[in-house]
């Protein structure tokens, strides 16, 4: 039988020499798998990995991608960390994207710089009540999260797909499911950086997002709030025994990831699309779950994972269009990658140890002496 | 595999059933056992003695087949061998009975046992044999009772008959008193002594020393994985066993001194709670009061209500509605509505029994155990926000007053042995000087230095004026520094007695009153030594 053990001192060439490990694996796994697929493997290779960072537009335009995914995997930390697995950040970024859009519809005529930040904030509230329901769910009916977030997140996606072809359609769009176009206020412009100018599609959500991780890393590690939060995920009977409410903490990650992936969905549709659509996000509500992942549930290692994330989407589309290699062969590609990753991640803290058939009686015994405890500890709910 | 004794092999009484010879074992840079030369021979009672964290476990499982020694080697009956699983220990004669019993609670005695022997026999034939086993040793069992209508002590006996049925000739016995009363002790120990005398050997593993005293002839000490000693206990005091098992002088705790104040600092009337999940035990009419500058004790088995007695005292249970008897006060402030924090800031202090997350959290570090009952203290939090110095500044002051030896100046709190943990954060609480301590199993699994030190700490709040209850399994704990005495009996209160009127004995037929249902040992079983 094999088992993992948690290591108890991490050797820090080990933390540098893994992730690099997995790539070169990740690489020659690709490598092998595109020239059995009949495509030049290094000319692929290059596409993947060099060709989007290659230029300096290339470089906004993969911060841009990265943009929603940092936001969000924020907020998804939160939860995670507090053992509140919220799956929803996709339905969650769809009811902010349609919050702030009825605000940008609702005042076509406005000019005022106020515009995009009440949109912005009626985009956290929207996304936030959408995350607010899940967790009031569990706290009142002890009804399971992920089921819940997950369901919502399809009843959101059929309530835009509605409410485009709908109440909110612009009658003036020969029938296409859109609405009217955001006034210019309701819009996030372009960045222009000094003395470079423009980068590629680099607008102002992305120094919001690098803010968003940079408040939310220090929130969970400094503030007493942060500290409940983890409190109730690692140990909730003392979470309980400290004095703090397990309810509360819970709906207050649910809302904070919420309100973020609302936030997102805000500023990808702001600065992307300056119009409501059927489809809002390319997945990126469930795309953040990896990110969180990825980044050890530290939102400041989630700029980072955010990073490698949406540069190995963008290479599978430059990859798409440029060698025409089909979407499922990419999508292959990267799930090579983010299961190379997060098994280095894995493998840096656990070492995986092969267990006779006599050690693991103890073993179980000991795990499920360790599962009474976790029983007792919710049996005083 | 070793097959059976050979013949030309005589089983005399020179040779020891089973001996070690160097058995060392390491688990990363620990070394829990070093060169262990060991030897029990047949019908002797033989007592393994040590701290825990002493190494104790680790040599037995090794002789159970299930560990195996890095280096050294094992003989049975004067030959080598090499046990490789539990079966194989079985089938030589070794019979274990755990610490923490493996039954299934749902089955009956019979089909349990069963279970654990080969499937040749007829059930019939093996409920008679349950039977006559049973009654041989003067510990009756009826096989079709169901597992978890037993007390603990029946339950214990079930253990013991299975070891029995397979003729063991060496029983090992991994602390099997701390569950008892001390009448069940009694028959225990009656029941080992006539093992013993048609020709068993008895392998005991305990940290109490008046019971090895009382039932064992020789003593192997381990301290710190070594051997450091073999003795015959006749010859030695408690003491001398203390001392070889900490390898220090004991100290005493200074006598208790006697209350002077009559003012009641805390009481308790009509506290009853219903059982909300099918382990709970319902808490019946309880009701005490304590004195500044006294310690109560609360005596009972675990798993007769002292975990939800626990959660009702500190508020992490409060009752539905503020109506009824149902009062916790605190002088003339009533409690009863109150949440942990609020009940903290009114001056009580508690320490729940489970170290492991409840009374602090293992994966977090010294630091932020500190905040975890002290986040309402001035200069720790501003504004939401923590200051770490401070509460770095507030472990370091606990960790230096209660002499918490760690590894490094703010290490994880899972880093700590049980006993340094525990002396953190009994020293969290009493630092604080509360007006009233409530503190659960204050000693469980920590080392007879911690343990001295942490009686010493609760004996000192209360000459200081503080009021503390303290709910134990130990009577040893109880009778050494509390003034006055309770029992705790399927979620019922006995009368408070005063510690030098009652005996032992007396206490005991307390515990063990009416046991219906009682006993069930959840807590006794749900943790994990540490």
């Amino acid at each position: 039988m094999i088992i993992l053990q948690k290591r108890k001192d991490i050797p820090t060439y080990l933390t540098i020499a893994v992730p690099i490990i997995a790539i070169l694996i990740t690489v020659l796994a690709g490598g092998i798998i595109f020239a059995l697929l009949g495509y030049p493997p290094l000319a692929a290779l290059y596409e993947f990995f060099i060709a989007p960072l290659s230029r300096p537009d290339q470089v906004g335009n993969l911060l841009v991608k990265a943009c929603p995914l940092i936001i969000i995997s924020t907020g998804l930390i939160f939860c995670y960390r507090a053992n509140v697995w919220n799956i929803g950040a996709e339905g969650q970024l769809i009811l902010g994207a349609m919050g702030a859009g009825w605000v940008a519809l609702s005042f076509p005529e406005a000019e005022s710089p106020f515009m995009i930040v009440a949109m912005a904030v009626m985009a956290m509230l929207a996304g936030a009540l959408w995350g607010a329901i899940p967790g009031l769910l569990k706290i009142r009916f002890k009804a399971s999260e992920i089921l819940v977030s997950l369901m919502l997140t399809y009843i959101a996606i059929f309530l835009v797909d509605w409410t485009v072809r709908s109440p909110w359609r612009d009658p003036l769009a020969f029938g296409f499911p859109l609405t009217k176009a955001y006034p210019d206020a309701g819009l996030i412009p372009v960045m222009s950086l000094p003395g470079i100018g423009r980068l590629g599609q680099l607008h102002w959500g992305v120094p919001v997002a690098f803010l968003v991780a940079i408040c939310g890393w220090f929130y969970l590690t400094r503030s007493l709030g942060g500290y409940q939060i983890k409190l109730m995920g690692d140990a909730p009977r003392a979470g309980r025994f400290a004095g703090f409410n397990q309810g509360r903490v819970t709906m207050f990650v649910m809302m904070v990831s919420g309100g973020l992936a609302g936030l997102a969905g805000m500023i990808e549709v702001s600065a992307n699309i300056g119009m409501l659509q059927p489809q809002i996000s390319f997945g990126y509500g469930f795309t953040a779950i990896i990110v969180a992942f990825l980044a050890r549930l530290n939102p400041l290692a989630a700029i980072a994972a955010g990073l490698v994330v949406a540069l190995a989407e963008l290479g599978g589309d430059t990859a798409q269009i440029s060698m025409r290699i089909p979407k499922v062969v990419t999508g292959i590609f990267n799930g090579i990658l983010l299961f190379m990753l997060l098994a280095g991640e894995t493998l840096t803290h656990y070492r995986i140890v092969w267990v006779g058939v006599t050690e693991k009686a103890n073993i179980e015994k000991a795990s499920i002496e360790k599962a009474n405890i976790k029983k007792d500890g919710a049996s005083h709910g | 595999m070793t097959k059976a004794p050979r013949k030309l092999n005589p089983k005399s009484k020179d040779t020891p059933l089973l001996a070690s010879y160097g058995m060392t074992k390491s688990f990363g840079d620990l070394v829990a056992n070093q060169d262990i030369n060991f030897s029990i021979y047949p019908g002797e009672l033989h007592a393994l003695l040590g701290e825990n964290g002493a190494g104790k476990s680790t040599f037995i499982k090794m002789a159970y087949g299930l560990l195996q020694p890095d280096q050294g080697y094992l003989e049975w009956r004067g030959e080598r061998i090499t046990v490789t699983n539990p079966q194989q220990a079985r089938a030589m004669g070794i019979g274990m009975v755990f610490q923490h019993f493996s039954l299934f609670e749902a089955l009956t005695v019979a089909e349990n046992i069963a279970l654990a022997l080969p499937p040749d026999f007829t059930r019939q034939k093996l409920s008679q044999m349950i039977k006559t086993k049973s009654a041989e040793y003067g510990i009756p069992l009826n096989p079709d009772s169901i597992i978890a209508d037993l007390s603990v002590g029946q339950q214990q006996r079930v253990e013991i008959v299975r070891c029995l049925l397979q003729n063991p000739s060496l029983l090992i016995m991994d602390e099997p008193t701390s569950v008892l009363t001390p009448q069940e002790t009694d028959q225990l120990f009656q029941v080992l002594k006539r093992l013993a005398k048609q020709g068993c050997a008895v392998l005991f593993i305990s940290h109490k020393l008046d019971e090895i005293k009382q039932l064992t002839t020789r003593a192997t000490i381990l301290r710190g994985g070594i051997k450091v000693a073999e003795v015959k206990t006749k010859d030695q005091s408690t003491r001398q066993l203390a001392e070889l098992m900490i390898g220090a002088k004991v100290k005493e705790i200074g006598t208790l001194s006697t209350p002077k104040s009559s003012k009641t600092l805390f009481s308790v009337s009509g506290l009853s709670r219903s059982a909300e999940g099918p382990f709970d035990i319902a808490l019946k009419d309880i009701s005490f009061s304590v004195k500044a500058g006294e310690i109560l004790g609360i005596a009972g088995i675990a798993g007769n209500g002292q975990s939800e007695l626990m959660a009702a005292l500190t508020g992490e249970w409060r009752p539905a509605s503020a109506a009824g008897v149902n009062k916790i006060m605190i002088g003339a402030a009533d409690m009863t509505p109150l949440v942990p924090a609020a009940r903290r800031r009114a001056g009580l202090a508690f320490i729940p029994e489970e170290r492991n997350g409840h009374a602090a959290v293992p994966s977090m570090t010294l630091s932020e155990n500190a905040l975890l009952t002290g986040y309402d203290q001035a200069d720790v939090v501003r504004r939401g926000i923590i200051n770490h110095d401070n509460t770095l500044a507030m472990a370091r002051h606990i960790s230096k007053t209660f002499d918490v030896r760690q590894p490094s100046d703010d290490p994880l709190a899972s880093s700590l042995s049980g006993g340094n943990l525990q002396k953190f954060v009994v020293g969290r609480e009493i630092i604080k000087s509360p007006q009233v301590l409530i503190v659960s199993q204050p000693t469980w699994g920590v080392d007879i230095g911690a343990t001295q030190f942490i009686r010493t700490a609760m004996a000192n709040l209360a000459k200081q004026g503080s009021a503390v209850i303290m709910i134990s399994q130990d009577l040893e704990e109880i009778f050494q520094i509390a003034h006055h005495i309770a029992v705790l009996n399927n979620g019922q209160l006995s009368e408070t007695l005063k510690v030098d009127d009652v005996t032992p004995e007396h206490i005991g037929l307390l515990m063990g009153e009416s046991p219906t249902r009682s006993g069930k040992a959840r807590s006794g079983k749900a943790r994990v030594s540490s």
